[in-house]
Formats: structure tokens, C-alpha cells, sequence
């Protein structure tokens, strides 16, 4: 149970763009923290620096107070559970549990107990003596979780785990995990493209992009105040405008939007809002969920109103989702189905909760 | 421990990984230098000694004749072994016909027969005192010298039946892994079915024939035991002749010039191979086999099999009948008259005639040792060395492949004369030791291929499993990685074995004399008369062979096997191919040949 923090690294190959670029965060004692991102953001390269499989071409890694960035991956101890699992196919369940026992030459009563209690924490007692290939993906997966566990490792390290399951056995696997490493109080580093999945199971989540660290936050505040328009786009669905700043005035900051229209956001300390100035070019992110539809017969304006022309409506169940052009940008809007809907064709009027609407950096 | 060195992260990118991987690979390269670098060196170094005069056998002596001779037999090679596989492997895998799947099971013997066990069958079955010709004679009065195969044609005889089965493991692998429903795209594009094969098929089947095509050219300029029995003078005789007669520098020319040719022709290959597009194998649909109909073509199809069987038979029959012959009882007539079990029971009873197969199997068993340990430790750093000394190595390794077993005689011999600071002060002719270094130079690429085969198919994150789970690197390596491949690595050791048992070309330059190992025996058995003991070696060379290749078979076969991958395609001509795809090396005087066929567990059902 140790806190990892990676100090500036950076990872670049020859020849080739840096696929991590000066990296710094702190993984606290027994947090779940996340790196979510795009395939190719260089979370899985920051988390086989973390595990020793790669060597950061600057800056350093800590567990605890001990540098380790010099140290081998045997010598690290970190349990890892890899994305296709890298079960020992020559091994039985009990063997692949048992394996970093037996290099850790753990006694021998010691070693049954151990290899029972990680079992049983993941449902597999029934399977101890089974063959790796004689069991379905998610048992396979539970398997690796116990191998890495059973050796109660300083730091868990989760490289897209649940990608190969199917997505009921991943929701399900999902909470298991999260329950699973919130017992054991254990340091976690998990590594998903999944926003969904790094939503729900993470305390906090770092947002990389092509290698560039955007923004660490709790999910709730990567939502709902997202640090860049990347960010923005890539948790969820959002619109992203550009804007003018007019004026900042104490919490909160005026906008214009590319028709004129004038919008206030929330000034926040310690965010992008807050360092912006009158006369900034900056963007504003709105949720869909956050702006209200109406069908409208003439152009006349109201004040903090966008006008547009419907495009297509989509039927989802729960709600309508409209996609309305604007200033030759398409808004995405969900509203609650009624029978006053908008079709194709119609001219709307858009209208976004003042308070969501969110400064972010270009 | 950080704040002692702020920002002296300036270090090289290297990772304990990549350190182990340095630690095991300077050894092996040390072994690869000293064994088979620096021999090809001192060849090359003995053939300039008197100023390049030793190649002036080239432009207009023995040697340039010989060399033209080895090209032209190379080709006429290339050309009947290509006509006779490409049509076998295309009947066999297209047809339905009576007798189809004994014709199937046989088309493979040729490979379970050493070389020089085939070169003498087919000179007892086809020479002009030979079976086939007296029995001609004695019943249809033909005259049999004009009727018996001999000289350059017999040697043509000699590796068209023994070299075939490159071209029809090659074109049936590519015909096993064409999609029907191509084929059957086109009739539907209203192709006629003769065009559909030359614009469908045929392009297709083109890498298979390529490959086949230089691959049999290879086999045939290093072939030595077909021209030695029908008295050729190619160039792998001429080198062995210069270096009888003294001339050790005509000899290392000799052997610079077959070398130069035989590595252009791997690397042409290897470019080949490269160059091609990769088309997963078992993609392709069941193949759709023409059934033929009607009394006549049937009975006849099934006449034409039975012949073909029997003429594939003929050679094993024929070692297996003159081992049962009295030594020497055998002069005119068409069969043997005189048999007899002594032949055998000489063997396990008299201590100087089982002497030749002692030393053969202590010999290949050392040298099986010795690949086995360095093949896969070049393998698994091949593998997983990322720097460019990755390709050095591998080119290092498979050298030995591509040099016929003459050369690397003529190698092995020219550098472990005298003690020189290159081999380090070992001299090795005239010991015994001479012979299982030249198995290991011969057969490492065989392991090395065979490992890498199944290191191909574990996953690198398993080793890092290991890693992180808190083994060191020998630990991960010796309980993951050589767990996992010890199949490919058993296959690999059987077959270094059996070919250092039944090893002729490069042990006839190297073997010391009191020391003769079995092939050598053989010969000389053959050339003192004593056919009966010759042949009862040879029967008991194919019966080490037939266990070897039933127990790959079992190796290799997914029911023992724990490869999850391996759910592919419906059974096909595939099938029969991985099993049997180390056989190939049974047969010819160069080594592997898993260059063309496809990988086994790709193709494995």
C-alpha cells in the first residue's frame, strides 16, 4: 500500500513523436486512479514504465519514497494484470496463483492459505486445479486478478482488463474489481479507453492525449468541468463553441458565441476559467443535456437563445436526440420525448442552463 | 536516493530486459564466431593463399566444368521435381479418385528416406546391374545398359524422387489455402474453368512455385551421395576429390565458390519470402474435390495410384530386402538368392560392427545437446532483442543452412587444422570431437527454426506476467518460456538427432579414421561388397526414422497439445502437412525447410 507518484516522465522512441510527454502525477495510498484515453495516448506506455517493462527516457518514478526508476520489474513489486490476461497456459489455476508465491518462497501452509483466500476473494475456489484453457474469458480474467493480488503487491497495475469480455460480464467484472481493491486497500493504476468504465470505477481519472496529460479530476468533475475541449469531447458527448471573452466579473465570466449571442459561465479558482481575460479567444463546452429545446415560428431573439434548423431526430428511448445547425456547426441536444417534438426541417430555439456552461481551453 | 541525482536521468533506455538479453546473447555469438564465422573465413582465406591461382580452375578447367554441370543438374532438377510435385500435389488435393488416400499417405515417403540410404536403393533398383533393368532384360530381352539409369541421369532419377515433395508440400499448402469460393467466383463471373486456373489458381500457386523452385535448386547444387554413387563429377565431388588429392587450396576454392552461390540463392529466397504477401491459410473454405466418374477412368486412376505407390515403395523395399541378403551371395541375378537374419544379429553381437552405429549416436547425441542449448537461446534472443544486432544474429544462425554439408566440412576442417588465436587453440582434426561440431554447425539452424516456430506462438506478456509477479529473467525464461516451447524444442532435438545420426556428406571430410561413423560405414560396406550389412544399417536408420516421425506426429498433434489457438480450418491437405513438415529434413543435405510450408500450429485442424 504505497503511493506512486511519476515525476516529469517521458517516453520517446527514435524517430518518433514522444509518445508520453512529461508526465507528473501522484497515485495516492489506495486509490483506483485511471489513465483513460484515445488508443495510442500513451497510457500503456506510462503504465508498463510503472510496472518496468519500459524505461521513461527522463523523469522518475516513486513508490513511496523509494526511487524506482532504475529497478527491475521483478524487483518492483507490482501485480499486473495484462489485457489478454498472460495466464501460464502450462499451469493450473492454483499454479498461476501460486507463482509469485513460490518466488517470494512463501512457507508452505502460508501458501495454501494464501492461494485459498485469493480464490475465494475472486469465486474460484472450485477451479483450483483446473486447466487455464478449460475456463471461459471472465474466469480467466479472475484468475489473473488473483494472481496479482495473492502476492500483495505494493501497487495493482490494470492494463484494459475487462476488453475482452462481453459488456454485461464487464459491468459485472467491473464492480467486482472496484470491490475487490477497495477491500484490499490497495494502490491501483488501471488503464482503459472506456470512459464509461473509468466513470464508474475510478476516484480519480487522468485524461492523456497523444501523449499530453489534459486534465486529473474526480469523474463527477471531468464531466461536469472538463480542463479542454478534448476532454470535453471525449467524456460523453458535448458541444464545444468557440467564444470571445467580454468581461470577468467576480464568479462568473461573459461570453459572446460566434452569432452574438452573450452567455455567462462559471468562474472557477484553480481551473482554465479562472485565468482568462477580457478580449480572450477561448470555448465554451455545453452538455447536451443541458440545453432546452423549443420549436419556434419566427427568428425574433431572446436574449441567451441560439436559433437553428433541425437536422435529424434519433429515438432512443429515454429521450430524443436532436442534432440542430448552428453558425455551420451541428449542436447535439437530448430532450425528454413528448408529443411536441421537433421534426426535420424545424426552426428551433436553443437555450443552455446558464450555469453549466463550462469554459474550457481550446 | 533521488535527491543525491536531480536530473542525471540522462541514461541510456535500457531496461533490465534488455541487459539479460546482452548477458546471453554475447556467448552465443561467441560459439556462432568461433564455429561457424571464422571456419567460413578460413576457407576463404586458404582458397587465396597462392595468390587466386586456385581459381583458376575456374575459367577454363575441372572446376568450371563442374560447376556448370552442378548449375545444369540443379536446373533439370528444378524443372522434373517441379513437373512431377506440382502435378501430384494438384491431382491430390483436386481429385477424388480410387486409391487418392493411399497415394496421399505414400507421397510423403520419400522423405523418411536418408539420402544416402536413396541414393544406393535407386542404384540397386535402377542402375544397369540393378533390379529393375535385369529383370527388363532376362523377360522382355532388353538390353540392360540401354534400359538402367545412369550417370547424369541417374542422378536427376535420384533427386527428382527424393526432391518432389518441396514442390507438393508447397503448392498443396497453397492450394489448401485458397478460398473455394474464389474459384467459384469466377466460373460465376463466367470464367471458363481453364481460365479460371490461369488467372485464379495459377497466380496463386506462383510464391509456392518460387519457393520450391529455389529451394530445390539449393538442395541439388549441395547434393553429394546421388552424384558420388552414379560417379558425376560435380562440384561438391570435385571439392572432395581436390582435398583427397592435396590440394587444399583448389578445395577451398571450390567450397567459396559453391558457398557464394548457395547464399545468393537463400537470400533470394528469403527476399522472395518477404516480398510475397502474407494470406492466412486457414481462411479458405473446404475445398471443393472433382469426383471421377465412369468405370474406365476410375479403374484406371486406380491402377495408376497402385503403380505409383509401388514405385514410391520400391527404395525402403529394396534396403529392407538386401538387408536379409548373404554378403556377397548376390551377382547376376534379379533378386538375391540367399537370405539370411545374420546381418542383424551380427550387428548387436559383434562389437566392431556395432562400433560405427555407437559412435554415430554418442556423436549426434552431444551435438543434439549442443543445438538444443544454443538454438534456443538464439531463438528467444532473436525474439526479443530489439536492436539491430537481432538480424546479425539471425543471419549468423541460418548461414549453416544455406551452405551445403561439403562446404561446411571443408570449413570445419580448414579452421580446426593448427592452433591459430581464431579457434582458439583447439585442434580438431583427427579427434573425434570433429564430428559433433560439424552436427552442430549442420542442424543448429534445424533447432533454431523449430524453436522459433514455437516461441512465435507464446505471448511476450506472459514473460512479463512472470516479471512482475517477481521472477527474475533465467527464472521467467526457465519456467515460463522453455516450459511453453518444450515441444518445438523436443521436435527440434529429435530431429537434430536423427540427421546427425544418418549424417554422410560432412562427416565423409571430417570423420577421423579409426572412427568411422555409421553413414560412412555404410558407404564403405556398400564398396567392399558387403550389401546385406549395408543395408541392414540402412533398415535400421529407417526404423530410428519411422519412431522419430511417429513421435513428432504425437508432438505435434493438438489433442496432447495445449495451444488454444489452434481451431481452424476443416481438415485438408493441411493436416497431413505439419506432422510431417520436419520430415523434410530427413531427406535432403541442407537442413530446414520451413521457409515455404506453413508454420505447424497455423495450420493445424
Amino acid at each position: 500500500m504505497t503511493r506512486v507518484s511519476l515525476n516529469g516522465i517521458s517516453k520517446q522512441y527514435p524517430g518518433a513523436k514522444p509518445s508520453v510527454s512529461n508526465l507528473t502525477v501522484t497515485i495516492e495510498d489506495g486509490e483506483l486512479f485511471t489513465l483513460l484515453g484515445p488508443s495510442g495516448c500513451g497510457k500503456s506506455t506510462t503504465l508498463r514504465m510503472v510496472a518496468g517493462f519500459i524505461q521513461p527516457s527522463s523523469g522518475s518514478i516513486h513508490f513511496g519514497d523509494k526511487d524506482v526508476t532504475n529497478t527491475a520489474p521483478n524487483k518492483r513489486d507490482t501485480g499486473m494484470v495484462f489485457q489478454n490476461y498472460a495466464l501460464f497456459p502450462h499451469l493450473s489455476v492454483k499454479g498461476n496463483v501460486a507463482y509469485g508465491l513460490n518466488v517470494r518462497s512463501v512457507g508452505k501452509s502460508e501458501k495454501r492459505k494464501r492461494i485459498d483466500e485469493a480464490l475465494a476473494q475472486v469465486g474460484l475456489e472450485e477451479f483450483a486445479d483446473r486447466r487455464i484453457d478449460m475456463l471461459s474469458g471472465g474466469q480467466q480474467q479472475r484468475v489473473a486478478l488473483a494472481r496479482a493480488l495473492v502476492i500483495r503487491p505494493s501497487a495493482l497495475l490494470l492494463d484494459e482488463p475487462l476488453s475482452n469480455l462481453d459488456a454485461k460480464l464487464r459491468e459485472e467484472t467491473r464492480a467486482e474489481i472496484r470491490s475487490t481493491q477497495k477491500e484490499a486497500g490497495i494502490t491501483c493504476l488501471y488503464v482503459t479507453h472506456d470512459q464509461a468504465e473509468a466513470m464508474a470505477m475510478s476516484d480519480r481519472v487522468a485524461v492523456l492525449n497523444a501523449g499530453v496529460l489534459h486534465q486529473v479530476a474526480s469523474p463527477r468533475e471531468v464531466y461536469h468541468r472538463p480542463a479542454t475541449s478534448f476532454v470535453a469531447k471525449f467524456i460523453g458527448r458535448s458541444n464545444v463553441l468557440a467564444c470571445t471573452v467580454l468581461g470577468v466579473d467576480g464568479q462568473s465570466i461573459s461570453i459572446k458565441l460566434a452569432d452574438g449571442t452573450v452567455l455567462k459561465a462559471p468562474r472557477a479558482e484553480g481551473t482554465f476559467s479562472s485565468t482568462v481575460a477580457s478580449g480572450d479567444h477561448a470555448a465554451v463546452s455545453i452538455r447536451p443535456e443541458s440545453i432546452a429545446l423549443g420549436v419556434v415560428t419566427d427568428a425574433a431573439h431572446t436574449a441567451g437563445q441560439l436559433h437553428g434548423r433541425v437536422v435529424s431526430v434519433e429515438f432512443t428511448g429515454a429521450v430524443n436526440v436532436y442534432e440542430v445547425t448552428w453558425q455551420g456547426q451541428l449542436i447535439v441536444v437530448s430532450a425528454p420525448d413528448s408529443f411536441h417534438r421537433a421534426a426535420p426541417g424545424d426552426l428551433v430555439s436553443l437555450t443552455p442552463d446558464q450555469g453549466r456552461v463550462w469554459m474550457v481551453q481550446p | 536516493m533521488s535527491a543525491a541525482f536531480p536530473k542525471t536521468r540522462k541514461r541510456s533506455s535500457l531496461t533490465s530486459s534488455d541487459r539479460f538479453v546482452y548477458l546471453i546473447a554475447a556467448p552465443l555469438i561467441l560459439v556462432l564466431l568461433v564455429f561457424i564465422v571464422v571456419p567460413m573465413l578460413a576457407t576463404a582465406i586458404t582458397s587465396a593463399q597462392g595468390g587466386g591461382s586456385a581459381y583458376s580452375g575456374f575459367i577454363n578447367g575441372s572446376s568450371g566444368k563442374a560447376l556448370g554441370l552442378s548449375v545444369a543438374i540443379s536446373l533439370g532438377s528444378v524443372l522434373t521435381t517441379g513437373i512431377l510435385g506440382t502435378s501430384l500435389a494438384v491431382l491430390l488435393s483436386r481429385f477424388d479418385f480410387p486409391g487418392r488416400k493411399f497415394l496421399r499417405l505414400f507421397a510423403l515417403l520419400p522423405m523418411a528416406l536418408p539420402p544416402l540410404i536413396g541414393a544406393i536403393s535407386f542404384y540397386f533398383l535402377y542402375a544397369e546391374s540393378g533390379i529393375v533393368p535385369r529383370f527388363l532384360a532376362r523377360y522382355f530381352g532388353a538390353d540392360a545398359a540401354t534400359v538402367s539409369v545412369n550417370g547424369v541421369w541417374g542422378v536427376l532419377l535420384v533427386h527428382t524422387m527424393t526432391m518432389y515433395p518441396y514442390f507438393y508440400l508447397a503448392v498443396t499448402s497453397a492450394l489448401a489455402g485458397s478460398d473455394a469460393s474464389m474459384e467459384e467466383a469466377a466460373l460465376n463471373l463466367g470464367a471458363s474453368r481453364f481460365r479460371m486456373w490461369r488467372t485464379v489458381l495459377l497466380p496463386m500457386l506462383t510464391p509456392a512455385l518460387v519457393s520450391g523452385a529455389l529451394l530445390t535448386f539449393m538442395v541439388s547444387m549441395a547434393s553429394f551421395t546421388a552424384p558420388q554413387f552414379y560417379n558425376v563429377q560435380t562440384l561438391t565431388m570435385q571439392i572432395v576429390a581436390s582435398r583427397t588429392s592435396g590440394a587444399y587450396d583448389v578445395a577451398a576454392a571450390q567450397a567459396v565458390a559453391l558457398s557464394v552461390v548457395s547464399i545468393f540463392f537463400l537470400l533470394a529466397m528469403r527476399w522472395y519470402e518477404n516480398r510475397r504477401l502474407h494470406r492466412g491459410s486457414s481462411k479458405g473454405t473446404p475445398q471443393s474435390l472433382k469426383v471421377l466418374h465412369g468405370a474406365f477412368p476410375r479403374a484406371a486412376a486406380g491402377i495408376g495410384s497402385l503403380l505409383l505407390v509401388l514405385f514410391l515403395m520400391a527404395p525402403a523395399a529394396t534396403i529392407v530386402l538386401l538387408s536379409f541378403t548373404v554378403d556377397g551371395s548376390w551377382t547376376t541375378q534379379i533378386l538375391p538368392p540367399d537370405y539370411t537374419l545374420d546381418n542383424f544379429t551380427r550387428i548387436f553381437t559383434d562389437p566392431a560392427t556395432l562400433r560405427p552405429i555407437m559412435v554415430s549416436a554418442q556423436m549426434a547425441f552431444v551435438a543434439m545437446i549442443g543445438c538444443v542449448l544454443f538454438g534456443v537461446l538464439a531463438s528467444w534472443v532473436v525474439t526479443r532483442w530489439k536492436g539491430p544486432g537481432k538480424a546479425l544474429l539471425d543471419v549468423m544462425v541460418m548461414l549453416p543452412w544455406a551452405l551445403p554439408g561439403t562446404v561446411i566440412g571443408v570449413n570445419i576442417v580448414t579452421a580446426f587444422a593448427s592452433p591459430t588465436p581464431f579457434n582458439l587453440g583447439v585442434v580438431l582434426v583427427g579427434s573425434l570431437w570433429i564430428l559433433p561440431v560439424a552436427y552442430f554447425v549442420r542442424f543448429l539452424p534445424l533447432v533454431f527454426r523449430s524453436a522459433n516456430a514455437s516461441l512465435a506462438q507464446i505471448d511476450p506478456s506472459v514473460e512479463e506476467a512472470a516479471r512482475s509477479l517477481g521472477a527474475g529473467p533465467w527464472r521467467a525464461l526457465l519456467t515460463v518460456t522453455v516450459p511453453l516451447m518444450s515441444r518445438g524444442i523436443m521436435a527440434g532435438a529429435l530431429m537434430a538427432f536423427i540427421q546427425g545420426f544418418g549424417e554422410y556428406v560432412a562427416s565423409v571430410v571430417v570423420y577421423p579414421a579409426r572412427y568411422a561413423p555409421l553413414s560412412v560405414e555404410i558407404y564403405n560396406r556398400i564398396y567392399s561388397n558387403e550389401f546385406g550389412t549395408a543395408a541392414a544399417y540402412g533398415t535400421l536408420q529407417m526404423l530410428l526414422i519411422l519412431i522419430v516421425l511417429i513421435i513428432s506426429q504425437w508432438l505435434e498433434s493438438p489433442r496432447h497439445g495445449r495451444k488454444p489457438h489452434g481451431k481452424s480450418a476443416a481438415p485438408s491437405a493441411a493436416s497431413m502437412t505439419p506432422a510431417l513438415t520436419p520430415a523434410l529434413d530427413l531427406s535432403h543435405e541442407t537442413g530446414d525447410t520451413h521457409e515455404h510450408i506453413p508454420e505447424p500450429a497455423n495450420a493445424a485442424p
